[in-house]
């Protein structure tokens, strides 16, 4: 067992020094960099609430979440480095805007039930994208998703204990989680990204192991779980289409917007040219910490050289 | 001079960390490896071996084993225990 298509076909993992098509290369370190830029810029949205959170209970709550998606982020950097690019590149190609992250953060935080909501339903379609790639094909991205679904469970418990919390509250608080349902709930449904018919890299990825189901498998497999949960929480979702179809065993559910997927994943989002300023920015004021770091690392091994 | 100390670390299967399994003695790197292989991959235990300079790790200090873990001991809101769901909530 050695060729690459023999490892695929045994359904083993490709580690960094295999060969490997540059086809396949390419496709990781694009999906890889993407999937660490979006755990990146998604610290932003959430980010926001941590000085407004009602109480030291939450504030520490959210900064915990927010502090473990830098962490994703810095396992998937790593594991894109295994492949011989480097993170400051991949920074670069982010903050010029030739790398994508998740449409899903380009939506704002309107209130502090977006806090709940997004734990709920955004990190609970990250679970169900995120859980199939622990056998992604790829061990380095394969193992790093392992860490993160680990980390993922208490992202959504929190945010669905904190809407139960608010649901037990008076009716302007049970108004603001409908709220924000109402607005989070198609953009999470983009997450999975275009309909089959209109994702031509799919079938590539499916037959490379990238990937083990489809944008619209893993969409409606979201909807069957996460229609329980509203019913339990007391919250409608915003879709007169929704039913659940005896038949085929699923909910059926409406088509989302995919012209504003278009638009958002092209830039013009509602957040889009807010989050990446905010990250040039966030680079750029650092620069100084990073060369005093490296300053001081230099002096301390110039001392230890002397002191021999 | 005796030779220098190495860290050995096997992977046992593809998809799996490279897990240290032990140290041994050797001239150099390139050597290290080779003795790495007879030494603990006799039975195919390995399909992949990284071996580092002994010297070279930087490791956290026994003695400071508390101070040093303690930061995240007091953060049980980590856990996804911490928050309670009802058992009626399906796949949460
Ligand atoms: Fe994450
Ligand atoms: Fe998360």
């Amino acid at each position: 067992m050695s060729s690459f298509d023999e490892i695929i076909a045994a359904d083993q993992r490709v580690e960094p020094r295999d060969e490997m098509p540059e086809g396949y290369r390419k496709t990781m370190v694009r999906q890889i960099a993407q999937h660490a830029h979006s755990e990146i810029i998604g610290m932003q949205p959430e980010g926001y609430w941590i000085t407004r959170a009602p109480s030291l209970r939450r504030k520490a709550i959210l900064l915990a979440k927010v502090q473990d998606e830098a962490g994703h982020g810095l396992y998937l950097y790593a594991a894109a480095e295994t492949l011989g690019v480097d993170r400051a590149d991949l920074t670069e190609r982010l903050i010029t805007g030739r790398q994508k992250y998740s449409s899903i953060f380009n939506y704002p935080t309107l209130g502090y039930a977006d806090v709940g909501v997004i734990g709920w339903l955004v990190d609970g379609a990250a679970i169900c994208n995120q859980v199939p790639l622990c056998r992604s094909s790829f061990g380095p991205y394969a193992r790093a998703m392992i860490r993160i679904c680990k980390e993922e469970s208490f992202h959504q418990r929190q945010g669905y204990e904190l809407l139960m919390t608010m649901m037990r509250g008076t009716d302007a608080q049970r108004e603001m989680v409908q709220d924000a349902v109402d607005r989070w709930w198609w953009p999470s449904l983009m997450m999975f990204g275009p309909p089959d018919a209109n994702s031509p890299n799919t079938a590539q990825s499916m037959a490379w192991k990238i990937k083990r189901h489809t944008n619209d498998e893993l969409r409606q497999k979201f909807v069957d779980m996460t229609v329980p949960q509203a019913e339990k929480l007391g919250v409608t979702l915003p879709d007169p289409e929704l039913r659940w179809n005896p038949e085929r065993g699923h909910y059926d559910f409406g088509e989302p917007d995919w012209d504003e997927l278009k638009r958002v994943i092209s830039g013009d989002g509602p957040c889009n040219a807010e989050r990446l300023e905010r990250r040039r920015r966030a680079h750029e004021d650092g620069a100084w910490v990073r060369e005093a770091a490296l300053a001081h690392a230099r002096k301390h091994a110039r001392e230890k050289e002397a002191a021999r | 001079m005796s030779w220098p100390l190495y860290e050995v670390f096997v992977r046992g299967k593809r998809g799996l960390n490279h897990v240290h399994v032990g140290s041994l003695h050797a001239p150099d790197a390139e050597t290290a490896l080779h003795n790495a292989r007879d030494l603990y991959t006799r039975r195919n235990e390995g399909v992949s071996i990284w071996v580092v300079r002994s010297a070279d790790i930087t490791a956290s200090s026994p003695d400071e084993k508390d101070a040093f873990f303690d930061p995240s001991a007091d953060k049980v809101y980590r856990h996804p225990t911490f928050y309670s769901i009802p058992d009626d909530v399906p796949h949460i």
